[in-house]
């Protein structure tokens, strides 16, 4: 399922303070320091619909080249999630979800 | 008055520079998209993410180190701007964007060392939540200490290859596999042009050592790849040189070819390219000492020839002299000597790796109409045959004004050299015909003030 099991995996243990931000409305514990694409990818496998078609997409190459990331924040800011980093509170928002929480088919 | 000189890009070439020119007492601007200086390779984690430089670096951690060290005591002998996008360059002023406000910054000389981007070629799956860069599995890993997947194939045609597997593996990540596109002959035919560098051939060797420890599936000349799952990876159908396929299970891949420069910047600054046979890639035309075509420029690090960090280092300060000596201020020749020397011998290796890991065309003879080129905008293969059948586009400019090809938000990073393949495999013309996306800013998406 994109919206339940993981993607990334933490192989690192570090001392990042514990923090809250919310990803399409559910709440998500993440560490200081996280990029915004670690916060969501450690929760679920994508991180937008793609735009012009069907299916998912999670990112690629994590170096802001690519442009393959971006997501909208509460405050109405678009950003690219690989280097945006982590705040308190940060309401993220992929457009994966529909208005039941759930994806469709996947 | 002082010449204003801008460098754009903190990595071990931009730093390199940096420490030159700021010994002359020059203060130059340093311009970073990132948030700390670095670049990729030497990246550092976001505050709250530090990890220590062995665990981070590996065998590297001595350099990593020494790099930010270097210009952690520079202090305000820069003009550091770290977070600094530049997204245009025109008229001796780059245009650069700021937390959310833009920005006007001249130069009398700039100096670009702006990286390098993985190659990419598409194969069936690619854009599969699940598929990453070579390149992005390692910033995952470096900056984020995060796995790209639970288990993970790794494909590539480069040195990045059996380094990231280390990694991964010396990371405590479950690698399923090694997956080189090249073949192993050619390594062994290259290994005596390799021994320019003895330090770099035996740190080859030791990583071939560590995945031979860890016992992973190492497979090379691997003659097609093919990422399986319907809504996100669930494994890898690979076939072998004697035509066998084998089937993997994963839920991530990293998979990239090479490394390109990203010389987008360059390009806008006017600075000539051309078409480099050998590495099937255009490349900026340098001049003697890092200086680009155009007067005022100069080139340093992978955006000028790929080379690595070590060459990136001394190219920063070989063009940081070229400056100097343009600018009529003088400086003691004796470690430039030193420098040209040094980089004799790397570019002896250079074109050992380049023959150890030949351009893999058999993917892109590969490519099928069904399959998706530009990942921004949705584009397939069988979109840009047809349309050239349609239009006779001479040129790969022509060719994504009629089908928005390389138009989208990477603006043909990622696709623009695939897409001229594709063209020229269709057209029989030769990829020089064929030509280059040209560099159109803004060079990254900005924001629209209305």
């Amino acid at each position: 399922m994109i919206s339940e099991s993981p993607q990334f995996h933490r192989l690192a243990e570090r001392s990042g303070e514990q923090l809250v931000i919310t990803v399409d409305n559910r709440d998500v514990a993440v560490r200081q320091g996280d990029l915004i694409i670690t916060a969501v990818l450690l929760h679920q496998k994508a991180i937008r619909r793609f735009e012009f078609g069907d299916g998912f997409r999670a990112g690629y190459c994590l170096m802001a080249a690519c442009q393959d990331c971006w997501v909208s924040l509460g405050d109405g800011r678009r950003v690219r999630a690989c280097d945006t980093i982590v705040e308190p509170g940060m309401e993220v928002r992929t457009g994966i979800f529909n208005a039941n929480g759930k994806t469709e088919n996947c | 008055m002082l010449a204003k000189i801008v460098i754009v890009g903190a990595g071990p070439a931009g730093i390199r520079a940096a420490e030159v020119l700021a010994g002359a007492g020059l203060q130059p601007v340093v311009l970073d998209e990132a948030r700390q200086p670095g670049g990729q390779i030497y990246r550092q984690p976001p505050p709250g993410a530090e990890r220590d430089a062995f665990t981070l670096y590996g065998s590297e951690a001595g350099k990593a180190r020494n790099i930010h060290a270097a210009f952690g005591r520079l202090g305000k002998s820069v003009d550091y701007r770290p977070d600094t996008l530049v997204w245009n360059c025109s008229s001796n002023a780059l245009n650069i964007l700021h937390k959310g406000r833009q920005g006007i910054v001249p130069y009398d000389r700039l100096l670009i060392a702006t990286g390098a981007f993985d190659r990419v070629i598409p194969f069936p799956g690619w854009t599969l939540p699940g598929v990453f860069t070579l390149g992005g599995a390692q910033i995952a890993l470096k900056a984020q200490g995060v796995s790209i997947g639970k288990r993970v194939a790794l494909i590539g045609a480069g040195p990045l290859l059996p380094l990231v597997a280390s990694q991964y593996l010396e990371a405590g990540a479950d690698v399923a596999a090694v997956l080189d596109v090249t073949p192993f002959g050619a390594k062994i035919r290259a290994l005596r042009g390799m021994l320019a560098v003895p330090e770099y051939a035996r740190r080859g060797l030791s990583l071939l050592l560590k995945l031979k420890k860890f016992g992973v599936p190492t497979a090379y000349d691997v003659r097609a790849i093919e990422v399986t799952g319907n809504w996100h990876v669930d494994g890898l159908k690979w076939r072998d040189g004697a035509g066998r396929w084998h089937r993997i299970a994963c839920d991530a891949v990293a998979a990239s070819f090479g490394l390109k420069p990203e010389m987008q910047l360059a390009d806008l600054a006017g600075c000539a390219t051309y078409f480099d046979e050998a590495t099937r890639q255009w490349l900026p035309s340098l001049q003697a000492g890092g200086r680009s075509s155009v007067p005022d420029v100069y080139l340093a690090g992978d955006c000028a020839a790929i080379g690595g960090a070590d060459v990136a280092e001394l190219t920063g300060k070989r063009a940081a002299y070229s400056v100097l000596r343009d600018l009529g201020i003088g400086f003691a020749a004796d470690e430039l000597k030193g420098i040209e020397t040094t980089l004799a011998r790397h570019t002896r290796l250079r074109k050992a790796l380049d023959a150890a890991y030949p351009f893999p065309t058999h993917l892109i003879d590969a490519m099928s109409d069904s399959l998706t080129l530009c990942r921004c905008e949705g584009v397939t293969v069988g979109e840009l045959r047809a349309s050239y059948v349609k239009t006779s586009a001479p040129d790969v400019n022509r060719l994504k004004a009629f089908t928005r090809v390389g138009m989208g938000r990477c603006q043909g990073r990622v696709c623009g050299a695939m897409a001229a393949e594709i063209l020229a495999g269709q057209s029989g013309a030769s990829l020089p015909d064929v030509g280059r996306l040209r560099g159109q800013h803004p060079i990254k998406p900005i924001p629209m003030v209305v």
